[in-house]
C-alpha cells in the first residue's frame, strides 16, 4: 500500500515536472519562432500615428525574443550592483530599493496591525468601535493615498513606504483579529485554571493558537505589498524596480522591461516562499 | 456550622427564557459537601447541569444563586488549587506531551529550575505509561493517550481539588479500563480530593467513596448521596465479585432508569439549606428487604445475586 502511494506520488511529481518543462519549451519556442515577424507594427503594414510616435517604425517595435531576454538577463545578473548615475543603476540596486521599501513598510504595518488586531480580537467593544474605520479604510486603493502622502510627508521615498504600510496593514489586522477571536475557549480555560497572567496568556496561549491565522494574513500582505510597490515606484520615480520598468519603457528597451517583469515575479514568489516557511514553523494540527 | 473541605450551598443555574418566557432553571437548591481526600462522583442524565456545577467549582462559570466555599474561602475564580481535566482533553496542540505537562508544572512552581520542572513532569507522564511518547504532539497521540497527558498535567500540579468532567466519555471500553487503573494509581499516591462527573455506573462504583445522584433537568436536584463502602484498593476484575457490588449497582441503575425522572423535585426541597440524604444501598437492602425501593418490579435486594444484573448503558436514556 505505502509503496504504491509513494510511487504514485513520485511519478505524479515527475510527470508534472516534465509537463511544465514541455509547456515552457513550447511557449518559448513559439515566441522565439513567431518573433521573426514584427508584432507591434502589424506585419510592417501601416502604423497608426501613435505607434509611429512610439516606435517610429523602428525595428525595436518588436517584442524581443526569449534569446535576447536571456542575454540581457545574463548581463544584468552578472553585474547587478553597478551604479552609473541616476538613470542607470544595476538591477540589484533597483531591487534592493524596492525590497527595502516593501520590508520597511511591511514590518511597520506588522508592528501596528498585530497588537491592534490582538486588541480587536480580544475585546468585542474594541471590535465594534474600530470596525467602521477598518471597513471604510480597507477598500481604498493604496495608490489613492499617494498624493496625500506626498503632500504631508514631502518625500517620495517615505511616501512609497507609507503606501506599502497602508496596504499591508489590513490583511494582517483582520487576520490577527480573526485568529485571536477564534482561539478555542478550552485553551483559554487552560490558561485560566493555571492562573496565567493576561500577558502570559497572550504570549503562551493566544499567540501560538492564532499564529497560523496571523501568518496567513502576513502572507497576503506581503503579496499585496509587492504588487503595490511596482505601481508606487512608477508613480514616484527615482529608484526601485517599478521605476526601472517604467524607465526602460521610456527608453523603449522592451527586453529590459520583460526581463524585469520576470524578475518581479520571481522575487514575489521568493517572498511568499519565505513566509510560507515561517507559516510551517508555527503550524499545528488539532 | 459544618466545616467540610468544600461546601456548595443552595446553588442554582438559570438562563433567561426565550422570547420573554419564564427563566429556564437548569438546577436549583443544589447543596453538597466534599471531605478532604474524598473521591466523589456525580451521576445524572445529560443536560441536568453536571458540567455547569463543575465549571463553577473550577471558577470558569458562575451559579445564578448560591455559594461555594473551599477551606473557608469563597470560590470566585479559577485557581491552581483546583485542577481540571476536561472531557475533550484540552491539551495545547502546538506543545508536545511533555511541554503540555511542563506548562502546568511551570505555572504551579514558578521558582523551580527547568530541569526540575522537566523531571517532575516526566515522572507523572511515566505514571500514566507515556514515557516513550513524551515528545509527540497531541495530534500524534490516540484519544486515550491524550487523556492520560491531561490527567498527568492535572495531577502533576498537585491541586487540592481535582475536577474531572467525564474524562473517559470519549474512550472505548478497553482504553477506559486501563486509564481507570492509572487514575486509581495516581490518585492513591497523593489522595487528593476528586470530584468527577461520569455517566458510567461501574466506573463510579470503582472509583468513588460517594456518588451524588442528580435528578433529570430542568429544575434538577441532587437527590441522594450514595455511599460506596467497598474496600480499597479496588480492582476492576475483583470488585465485581464483592457481594455488595450488584446491590449498589442495581440501586444506581434503578435511580437512573426510573427514579431520576419520576422523583418530584419539589419533594426534595426543604426549607433552607439541605444536604442530600445519605444512602447506603446495602444496609437499605438488608433492613428493608420486604419494601424494596425499586419501581420496576425487581426488588433491589435480589441484586445481591450477580445473575440479576440490570443491563444499562447511557445510550438507553432519552435525555442525551
Ligand atoms: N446559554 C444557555 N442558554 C440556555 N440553556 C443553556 C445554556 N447553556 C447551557 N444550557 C443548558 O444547561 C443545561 C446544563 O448543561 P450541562 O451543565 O452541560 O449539563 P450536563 O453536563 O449535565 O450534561 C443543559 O440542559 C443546557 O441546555
Ligand atoms: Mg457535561
Amino acid at each position: 500500500m505505502d509503496r504504491t502511494t509513494t510511487e504514485w506520488n513520485f511519478s505524479l511529481n515527475v510527470r508534472a515536472g516534465i509537463l511544465t518543462v514541455v509547456l515552457l519549451a513550447l511557449f518559448v519556442g513559439l515566441w522565439e519562432g513567431l518573433n521573426r515577424a514584427p508584432i507591434l507594427g502589424g506585419g510592417g503594414a501601416e502604423l497608426s500615428e501613435y505607434e509611429q510616435l512610439l516606435a517610429g517604425a523602428d525595428e525595436t517595435a518588436r517584442v524581443p525574443p526569449p534569446s535576447e531576454i536571456a542575454v540581457r538577463a545574463w548581463e544584468q545578473l552578472s553585474d547587478p550592483f553597478y551604479d552609473a548615475g541616476p538613470n542607470d543603476k544595476g538591477i540589484g540596486i533597483q531591487l534592493g530599493y524596492s525590497l527595502f521599501r516593501v520590508l520597511t513598510g511591511y514590518f511597520a504595518a506588522a508592528l501596528i496591525a498585530i497588537p491592534i488586531g490582538f486588541l480587536v480580537g480580544m475585546s468585542p467593544l474594541a471590535y465594534k468601535a474600530l470596525n467602521p474605520f477598518i471597513q471604510v479604510l480597507r477598500p481604498i486603493s493604496p495608490l489613492a493615498w499617494m498624493p496625500l502622502a506626498l503632500f504631508i510627508i514631502r518625500d517620495a521615498q517615505a511616501s512609497a513606504i507609507f503606501v506599502i504600510f497602508i496596504c499591508s496593514i489590513w490583511p494582517m489586522l483582520l487576520n490577527t483579529a480573526f485568529g485571536v477571536a477564534g482561539v478555542r475557549q478550552d485553551w483559554v480555560n487552560v490558561a485560566r485554571t493555571h492562573e496565567l497572567s493576561p500577558l502570559k496568556t497572550a504570549f503562551q496561549v493566544i499567540l501560538p493558537a492564532a499564529a497560523p491565522t496571523i501568518l496567513t494574513g502576513m502572507r497576503i500582505s506581503i503579496g499585496i505589498a509587492w504588487l503595490v510597490i511596482v505601481a508606487a515606484e512608477m508613480l514616484v520615480g527615482g529608484t526601485g524596480i517599478g521605476y526601472y520598468v517604467w524607465n526602460e519603457w521610456n527608453n523603449l528597451d522592451l527586453t529590459s522591461v520583460i526581463f524585469s517583469i520576470l524578475l518581479i515575479g520571481v522575487v514575489g514568489m521568493l517572498l511568499d516562499l519565505g513566509l510560507g516557511a515561517v507559516a510551517k514553523l508555527v503550524a499545528y494540527q488539532e | 456550622m459544618s466545616h467540610a473541605f468544600v461546601e456548595v450551598q443552595q446553588a442554582a443555574k438559570r438562563f433567561p427564557g426565550a422570547n420573554d418566557g419564564d427563566d429556564l432553571t437548569v438546577f436549583e437548591n443544589v447543596s453538597f459537601t466534599l471531605e478532604k481526600g474524598e473521591f466523589v462522583c456525580i451521576i445524572g442524565h445529560s443536560g441536568c447541569g453536571k458540567s455547569t456545577i463543575m465549571n463553577a467549582l473550577a471558577g470558569l462559570d458562575q451559579f445564578s444563586d448560591g455559594a461555594m466555599i473551599m477551606e473557608g474561602k469563597e470560590i470566585d475564580g479559577p485557581s491552581l488549587e483546583r485542577g481540571v481535566v476536561f472531557q475533550n482533553y484540552s491539551l495545547l496542540p502546538w506543545l508536545s506531551a511533555l511541554q503540555n505537562v511542563r506548562f502546568g508544572v511551570r505555572a504551579r512552581w514558578k521558582d523551580w529550575d527547568d530541569a526540575r520542572v522537566t523531571q517532575h513532569s516526566l515522572s507523572y507522564l511515566e505514571m500514566v505509561g507515556l514515557k516513550d511518547v513524551v515528545d509527540r504532539k497531541p495530534a500524534q497521540l490516540s484519544g486515550g493517550m491524550r487523556q492520560r497527558v491531561s490527567i498527568a498535567r492535572a495531577f502533576a500540579t498537585k491541586p487540592e481539588l481535582l475536577l474531572l468532567d467525564e474524562p473517559f466519555g470519549a474512550l472505548d471500553a478497553l482504553t477506559r479500563g486501563v486509564i481507570q487503573d492509572e487514575l486509581i494509581k495516581i490518585w492513591s499516591k497523593d489522595r487528593q480530593t476528586v470530584f468527577m462527573i461520569t455517566h458510567d455506573v461501574d466506573e463510579a462504583i470503582l472509583l468513588a467513596d460517594r456518588i451524588l445522584l442528580m435528578t433529570n433537568g430542568p429544575e434538577a436536584r441532587i437527590a441522594e448521596a450514595v455511599e460506596i463502602d467497598l474496600p480499597r484498593p479496588r480492582q476492576r476484575s475483583e470488585i465485581v465479585k464483592h457481594p455488595h457490588f450488584y446491590t449498589i449497582r442495581n440501586y444506581l441503575v434503578d435511580f437512573l432508569v426510573s427514579r431520576s425522572g419520576a422523583l418530584r423535585t419539589a419533594d426534595l426541597d426543604r426549607r433552607g439549606l439541605h444536604y442530600p440524604e445519605s444512602v447506603n444501598p446495602v444496609e437499605r437492602a438488608s433492613t428493608a428487604a420486604d419494601t424494596p425501593p425499586a419501581t420496576d418490579g425487581q426488588p433491589a435486594s435480589a441484586g445481591t445475586r450477580s445473575d440479576t444484573l440490570v443491563t444499562f448503558t447511557p445510550k438507553e436514556t432519552h435525555h442525551g
